[in-house]
């Protein structure tokens, strides 16, 4: 049998995709961070707005933050009606972007069991399945016996520590490839003219009034008409320059990979109370996810316990990977917000736009935030999906409390 | 894992420890004169440094007992331990 070996479907790294110009004095748009969010702002932007006098700033590489390193998991199957107009409209652009962008992004709908294994947990997913139903979500309750079929290695038997009581299942849902999603964006926003500028961190602002003027960074001062934050995990340190005070905490959430492995995990597996979430990558690593590292941090990298506890779990649920081997561990810092939703709009400054506070469920929002920042900064309005994610939700306790949905701890 | 300077049990695993975010944030002197953005201010936001952090710890599977840290948010190293009735001790 002489069989390819893996990945060999999978299509060449690219040649360049975009330029590396020298940031201009000065654009109509700055957005600060060039992850998914605020690549897609800027295509979209293009796109749908005609708006092309924009730079993209990166302190680093090009999607090297979250973006490199997150479990790629895109659902819409939220709790409540704010989360899923957002989450929802995301969706439907994912089941399109690879026509939009005109570049593969291996989106695979393979679907998302939640699984339930308390009896609070399955009144809580028989809840969220109907909400969903009633937003228009694709969304079922599964028993146990049909969560085997979807997965065929998910231990169901009733003599485990946490038991299988059913899923809640949303076939809609899926992965997609990360990297490619980001430079798909990039080549897009690339070439309708917008500049991304790498290695340029931001290192102040200029402000007159209730504007801010111009952008510092290690490569000059740029000037600015408008001005998007979106720098994730690393938001409190742009808002602490400009004295905004945010409920952000950050913290560092890992991830890892086993080695590579022949299709045993045909779906995506996500479980709360013992905690941890499984797909397996299109080249056939296993990735998984952890809950947070329970400290602040910025590290990138997180504690060892909390892999050994995560690969517990995976191990009871799925007694198959006892026999794979870890491959690479990885953290990223995700910006967690005490209602487990973001922070998405205005600020005291007039032209300054907030998009922070995604926690460890950004990578799904990409092409929706995208949109609707767009949207926002277009006209100056907040887009009727992000309008109710306000910064002041927590002074009037229009909290949206989503951490049964998130579904990662934190 | 790194090992965290209990005040009162000396060097133990990480493991042993719970985290209780910012450090030094009273409850309010007078809670009834507070306005909306006052409450917001106290329940939700708190201090996210990239750097030096002033935080509790509690030793929750030794003494049980609470202490404050100086810890590093980008290395996470721990630059000292001091009990709740001792003064923030100064960076130096």
């Amino acid at each position: 049998m002489t069989g390819q070996p893996p990945g060999a479907h999978l299509p060449d790294h690219p040649d360049f995709l975009w330029r590396n110009p020298e940031p201009k004095s000065s654009y109509d748009v700055v957005i600060v961070g060039g992850g998914g969010h605020g690549l897609a702002t800027a295509h979209y932007l293009a796109k749908n707005h005609g708006i092309t006098n924009v730079a993209v700033l990166e302190k680093g590489w090009l999607a090297g933050g979250n973006m490199a390193r997150n479990t790629t998991i895109i659902r819409s199957n939220y709790l409540w009606d704010e989360s899923s107009k957002i989450y929802e409209h995301s969706l439907k652009l994912w089941e399109g972007l690879e026509e939009d962008l005109g570049y593969p992004i291996l989106f695979s709908q393979r679907g998302v069991l939640n699984l339930a294994h308390t009896l609070q947990d399955v009144r809580d997913s028989v809840r969220r399945v109907e909400a969903n139903k009633l937003n228009g979500v694709d969304a079922q309750w599964v028993e146990p016996d049909e969560v085997k079929k979807l997965c065929p290695i998910v231990n169901i038997s009733s003599d485990i520590r946490y038991p299988v009581l059913g899923a809640t299942y949303q076939p809609r849902a899926g992965i997609a490839k990360h990297d490619y999603v980001a430079w798909g964006f990039a080549r897009r926003a690339d070439e309708a003219g917008i500049d991304i500028i790498q290695n340029c961190e931001v290192t102040g602002f200029s402000t007159d009034g209730d504007k801010v003027t111009g952008v510092h960074t290690n490569l000059g001062t740029i000037a600015a008409g408008q001005v998007a934050l979106c720098a994730a995990g690393h938001t409190s340190t742009l808002t602490d320059m400009l004295g905004i005070r945010t409920p952000l905490q950050s913290h560092p959430l890992q991830a890892l990979v086993s080695e590579l492995l022949e299709p045993v995990h045909p779906t995506v597996v996500m479980s709360n109370a013992v905690h941890v979430y499984v797909s397996q990558a299109h080249k056939g690593e296993l990735v998984m996810g952890a809950g947070v590292d329970s400290y602040n941090g910025y590290g990138q990298r997180g504690a060892f316990h909390i892999i050994e506890r995560q690969m517990a779990a995976a191990v009871e649920l799925f007694p198959v990977f006892a026999r794979a081997h870890l491959l690479r561990t990885w953290a990223g810092i995700v910006d967690t917000c005490p209602d487990a939703s973001p922070i998405v709009g205005r600020t005291p400054y007039d032209n300054v736009y907030l998009n922070c506070g995604w926690g460890t469920g950004g990578f799904k929002a990409t092409p929706g935030l995208g949109w609707c920042m767009a949207d926002t900064i277009a006209n100056d309005q907040p887009h009727e999906y992000i309008a109710p994610f306000t910064l002041d939700r927590f002074v009037t306790g229009a909290l949206v409390d989503e951490h049964g949905a998130a579904a990662v701890a934190h | 894992m790194q090992l965290i300077e209990c005040p009162w049990c000396g060097p133990r695993e990480e493991t042993e420890f719970h985290y209780g975010g910012e450090a030094h944030v009273a409850y309010p002197a007078d809670p009834q004169s507070l306005t909306d953005e006052q409450w917001a201010q106290f329940v939700f936001y708190r201090a996210n440094p990239k750097g030096l952090f002033a935080e509790r710890w509690s030793h929750h599977v030794g003494c049980r007992r609470w202490f404050n840290a100086i810890r590093d948010t980008a290395t996470y190293q721990f630059h000292g331990v001091y009990r709740l009735d001792e003064q923030k001790p100064s960076p130096s």
